[in-house]
């Protein structure tokens, strides 16, 4: 293949999205997507499931039909790119060869990153970020192994669960002062602190791991406190970064994803970008930032790509909210949960029972939230936030009892 | 199948609580509920135990039936000894509250001692945990259950409570469960206060299976198609709620008014059913708001009302510009005819404290009206009452009052006692309306003659609801009998009793038998438990579960002496309507009954009775 | 044109009559977590609202599921196939309607699914405050103006 009129680079859910809107948009032009991973698309957020055997790798694949992508004219390319030139509109392959696009989607997502420590480049040390990165976890991460984490962000609560049920002995090492500190206040955190070390495991916030070295056939893991201990795997989830250095030969805006317009564009014209590379508009701030989570993705895909077929569209923001199971605690959060000057909050904790909810407003408007221990329509607290929902009397009520969210949701819209 | 098997056993003098398996044999002799915790409370404790000390035992009980789709399927109720009348106690709820306690995986809660301090239990799923509740010591059952599921973050907790009367030891104090639903009668909740144990919050995930899924949904559907068919069930019920009786008793002369002096009320419509329906002059809206359904209930009869917001009582008081559960049958009689009051506003004023601080408002408008009997004589006076005219039609003094006992303050502390206590405080025994120490509902059995024999053998004390013969001699369910007639009236009044013990054991409303007969609810047991159950093995059990209850009574010191009528009904004819010159026919009608039940002259079940029961 | 649930919430008593019988359907016991309709009490106001998933054409849902585990099938309902979904929970806070929930006992999420066509919610409601019809109905479409108000994606310009 030399040329597509559609040319996608990356394989994931933004990606996806994007090949099926723009076939189902522009029934002729020709459509690529490039994968570095010699694989059907496949979906991170499934590895996890992967690693304790509750799916199979198929399992894992965004579209499950083995025809899926010939059925739509799609073709899958196993490629590396290595550069852009917007010039002639032809991308560099690793591979030597080129491919020219007529619009452009980048969609590579992001890569982790692993700090520059002594002995994260040793055998037996891994991220959990591909296929088989998950495939070498399991075999070292079997029962009585021990198992140093590094970072109990997003992707580390993720995976915890996973290695437990392994049979494995796990000690999470955070360099921040609780967990998840990116989505998760003091309260939240701590709670999600006290309900692993119930389950066993140990977990050491504002602790640093300074290096691995081999010794005695283990990995030696030696902390800032100076303790170390001999250990069978360690995994590095201290945190990802966008992939984009095939774009830093071109005069691309870029910070800490690929910066795009409401129409997905990004600075040069007829390229695009969507998913976790892409630094969109948020939501909530009207600022750009990254979200790195599936339905920002798969938004950002189907934007960009009825645009790039012709068909005007503007995107109004991602919202930021996560939801994760951290060893069967489940902890969502919603926009701005850290609130905002002047705004409201509204609480209530039950620290026992693992249950808390955090709200914040702004005016009578709900514009953030957190939960622990939550999981009944809790997707309504993103559509209050999305879409302003002014909630009169019920701001009141809820600053009373914040669980009564869906009955404001109801009494606000439908009745 | 059906029964979870399990009970928890909470000591509160221990502070532990434990699992028990069911005894399974007894679910079959007894089934559940009333029945079943009966048969727990007497293999348990010495009938002759004072009810407020830490030996009397209070169970909490689901039926088998609890928790299912058959329709009004989320009764539960609580068994005790009564404080309010020294007798077997047992008061029946709906709402919600029974099916979580069910899918909890609970059959029943036995608790028993007496915690040092005030605690509630809290019950999630398998974990059984008691909290220290001082944060609520004194507060309404309605902030105790907001306070419990906002401090637990869980909306979906449902709560069952006890107000400040039921831990200041107002005799007739009840267990408010889902805001307004209440086990009622007896002083059951009197009996929780004693025990320091303020509330039971639960949140049940387990779900609840029953023996063959298929053949239960076929009886469930053709159970709720008669509740469906039958006008009562279907219309008027919905409609009106109890309230659709208001009128047709006062037509029937079976409207006691004024403590009993009167047996019709002149002002009957102003606090009917029908009166709910229309516009206010205020505002224009109706008093009533809705109806709604208990869990699992197709018939719907809770009143859901407002009080009219210019009214005297709230006016100042946005708080009570809500809605919430309006006037049943019952308390629209208590708060109303029985006091001669016939403000509507007022009324569901005093209902929704009667809801609120949970007390019962059959025995507190009872006692009321024998209190102002009291003032009307100058046997108490203003000194007595603190400056409140009590006198009949007050509607200023049924709303001060109710205040006062609801919270124990002023002449309210001497209202808490219940008729019975007061009356006697002011030796006039006469005067207090009831049986067994409890008040009467509202018919009076001058004018109907087959409840009064109700009443007078009620192993609960004077009640409606342990054989329902209004429905017979007023509706004509299930055949039509003459209200003024004593013959066959023990013959009706039998059937209801074990009948309703029956109703009252399987975990359904006794509402549903407007329609159904044990025949309609036989297949809905037979194909949720274990072993074949016909409508004539139910019948037995009830007869059975009367029994027990009777020799329950007999050992805490109770005699045939006690199944009587206060003189007024006995001796003091009626003056108008169609009973006008009658007084009840009890001494004709009540050795026929014994005789039926196979007990002795004296009221004692003969040895081949009890034999023939296995008890 | 498809039939979908109306919700009539004036007529709902508030029974639970299709809690019960969409968790007999879905989970062959009778509890009310393992429904998919939900019945919300307003004890101030004095009402019952059902709640419930509209099918609603966005699919959030179906478009956040990362193992294509949510599709349409032949009455336009947006079923859970229970051996693709892994339980991952992102559609839940993707719906904004919060209809699509995680079931800890099965480890999947759950919503409604028409019952194949044949919904158990609509035979159990004694008032016929649930019926199945084919228009495009009061509530139905105050949600869906509502969902496109939450609408972060495709806000078309012609």
């Amino acid at each position: 293949m030399k040329q597509a009129d559609y040319v996608i680079i990356g394989a994931g859910p933004a990606a996806v999205a994007a090949a099926e809107t723009l076939r189902s948009t522009d029934k002729s032009g020709s459509i690529a997507i490039i994968s570095r991973e010699n694989i059907s698309p496949y979906s991170r957020m499934a590895l996890p499931y992967f690693l304790t055997g509750q799916i199979s790798q198929k399992g894992t694949y965004l579209r499950k039909s083995s025809d899926h992508y010939k059925q739509r004219d799609i073709t899958l390319y196993h490629a590396t790119v290595t550069s852009i030139d917007p010039q002639n509109k032809h991308l560099e392959l690793a591979s030597g060869g080129r491919i020219t696009y007529g619009k452009l989607l980048i969609a590579t997502g992001a890569s982790p990153v692993k700090p520059p420590l002594p002995g994260l480049d040793l055998p037996g040390v891994h991220n959990c970020w591909t296929l088989d990165d998950a495939k070498a976890m399991a075999q070292r991460a079997g029962p009585g192994a021990n198992i140093v984490l590094m970072g109990a962000g997003f992707i580390g609560c993720i995976i915890l669960e996973a290695l437990m049920s392994r049979g494995a002995t796990l000690t999470v090492v955070e360099a921040g002062n609780r967990m998840v500190p990116r989505m998760m206040n003091d309260v939240a955190g701590n709670m999600l602190k006290s309900w692993c070390e119930q389950k066993g495991m140990t977990i050491l916030t504002s602790t640093r791991v300074v290096s691995v070295a081999q010794a005695k056939g283990k990995l030696e893991v030696t902390l800032d406190n100076g303790a170390s201990d001999l250990v069978d795997l360690v995994v590095v989830a201290t945190g990802v970064a966008a992939s984009v250095d095939f774009a830093c030969g071109t005069d691309m805006e870029i910070e800490d994803g690929i910066k795009i317009d409401e129409h997905m564009q990004t600075s040069i014209n007829d390229i695009y970008a969507a998913g976790d590379c892409a630094q969109g508009r948020d939501f909530s701030t009207g600022f750009w930032s990254v979200h790195a989570i599936q339905p920002t993705a798969t938004e950002h895909g189907h934007i960009a790509a009825l645009n790039m077929a012709g068909q005007e569209a503007a995107y109004k923001g991602s919202l930021n909210m996560n939801v994760l199971d951290t060893a069967g605690l489940i902890s969502s959060s919603f926009g701005q949960w850290q609130g905002v000057e002047g705004g409201q909050s509204a609480q209530n904790l039950d620290a026992e029972r693992y249950r808390y909810t955090h709200l914040s407003f702004e005016g009578d408007r709900l514009i953030g939230a957190l939960t622990i221990g939550q999981t009944d329509n809790i997707g309504i607290l993103r559509g209050l936030i999305q879409s302003r929902t002014k909630l009169g009397v019920w701001k009141d009520r809820l600053l009373k009892n914040p669980n009564r969210i869906a009955q404001s949701y109801i009494a606000s819209t439908l009745m | 199948m059906a029964w979870t098997g399990k009970i928890l056993r909470v000591d509160l003098t221990a502070g532990t609580c434990t699992l028990e398996p069911l005894n399974m044999q007894w679910a079959g002799d007894y089934l559940g509920q009333r029945g079943l915790a009966t048969k727990y409370l007497m293999s348990e404790i010495d009938p002759k135990v004072d009810p407020l000390s830490p030996d009397n035992k209070m169970i909490m009980a689901t039926g088998p039936l609890t928790g299912t789709s058959a329709s009004t399927g989320g009764r539960y109720s609580v068994i005790t000894k009564g404080e309010l009348t020294g007798a077997i106690a047992c008061s029946n709820s709906g709402g919600f509250f029974g099916n979580e306690m069910k899918n909890a995986g609970w059959d029943m809660i036995i608790f028993e001692g007496k915690s040092d301090k005030l605690v509630y239990l809290l019950i999630e799923n398998d974990q059984a945990t008691l909290m220290d509740a001082a944060e609520y010591k004194g507060a309404s059952c309605w902030d105790t259950e907001e306070g419990i599921k906002s401090k637990h973050g869980d909306q979906f907790i449902r709560v069952a409570s006890i107000g400040g009367a039921g831990e200041n030891g107002v005799k007739y104090a009840c267990i408010i469960n889902d805001m307004d639903r209440a086990a009622g009668r007896s002083g059951v909740g009197t009996v929780m206060g004693s025990k320091n144990l303020k509330a039971v919050a639960i949140r049940g995930t387990l779900g609840v299976k029953v023996k063959d899924r298929e053949k239960f949904a076929v009886a469930v559907a053709a159970g709720k198609k008669v509740l469906a068919d039958n006008p009562v069930t279907g219309q008027g019920l919905p409609t009106y709620g109890t309230q659709v009786l208001m009128n047709v008793i006062n037509e029937s002369g079976a409207l006691p008014t004024r403590n009993h002096k009167d047996i019709q009320f002149e002002d009957a419509h102003d606090i009917s059913g029908e009166a709910m329906h229309e516009p206010r002059k205020s505002d224009g809206k109706p008093n009533l708001v809705s109806n709604a359904a208990c869990f699992a209930c197709t018939i719907a009869c809770q009143r859901v009302s407002t009080i009219d917001r210019t009214h005297y009582t709230v006016k100042d008081r946005p708080e009570y510009h809500k809605a919430s559960g309006g006037l049943e049958y019952e308390a629209a009689w208590s708060l109303g005819a029985a006091c001669g009051v016939n403000d509507l506003d007022a009324l569901t004023f005093a209902n929704f404290l009667c809801n609120e601080h949970g007390i019962d408002p059959i025995t507190f408008g009872a006692t009321l009206a024998a209190a102002m009997e009291l003032y009307e004589m100058g046997v108490i006076n203003d000194e007595t009452t603190g400056g409140v005219k009590l006198t009949f039609g007050s509607a200023e003094a049924l709303t001060t009052l109710v205040e006062q006992t609801c919270k124990s303050e002023g002449f309210g502390v001497e209202l808490g006692l219940g008729s019975k206590r007061l009356c006697e405080k002011y030796g006039k025994p006469e005067l207090s309306m009831g049986v067994k120490g409890q008040e009467f509902p509202a018919y009076d059995g001058r004018g109907i003659q087959g409840i009064g024999l109700a009443y007078a053998t009620s192993n609960r004390g004077a009640c409606h609801l342990r054989g329902y013969t209004i429905a017979s001699e007023i509706l004509g369910i299930p055949v039509k009998t003459d209200p003024l007639e004593t013959e066959g009236k023990a013959g009706l009044v039998k059937a209801f009793q074990d009948a309703t013990a029956a109703f009252d054991s399987a975990g359904i409303c006794i509402f549903s038998s407007f329609a159904w007969t044990l025949d309609d609810v036989a297949p809905q047991i037979d194909a949720a438990c274990e072993g074949d159950w016909s409508a004539d093995r139910l019948l037995e059990l009830g007869e059975r579960i009367w029994n027990m209850e009777r020799q329950f009574n007999l050992q805490a010191g109770f005699t045939g002496a006690d199944d009587t009528l206060p003189a007024r009904l006995l001796k003091d004819a009626a003056t108008t309507g169609p009973a006008k010159g009658k007084v009840s026919g009890l001494e004709t009608m009540l050795p026929e009954y014994y005789e039926l039940r196979g007990w002795s002259q004296d009221g004692v079940p003969t040895a081949e009775t009890l034999s023939r029961f296995g008890l | 044109m498809q039939k979908s649930l109306h919700i009539s919430a004036d007529d709902c008593t508030g029974c639970y009559q299709c809690v019960l019988a969409c968790s007999d359907a879905h989970g062959h016991d009778f509890n009310p977590v393992k429904s998919v309709i939900q019945v919300f009490r307003f004890e101030d106001e004095g009402r019952d609202v059902p709640y419930t998933c509209t099918q609603c054409d966005e699919a959030w849902c179906q478009k956040s599921c990362p193992t294509d585990a949510i599709s349409v099938d032949a009455n336009g309902a947006k079923v859970v196939s229970e051996a693709l979904c892994v339980g991952c929970k992102v559609c839940t806070i993707a719906c904004p309607f919060g209809t699509i929930n995680y079931n800890a006992d099965s480890g999947k999420v759950i919503k409604c699914d028409l019952c194949g066509g044949d919904p158990a919610c609509v035979k159990a409601c004694p008032t016929s405050a649930i019926t199945f019809v084919h228009s495009d109905t009061a509530q139905f479409n105050k949600m869906r103006d509502w969902a496109g108000k939450t609408d972060a994606g495709s806000q078309q310009s012609t």
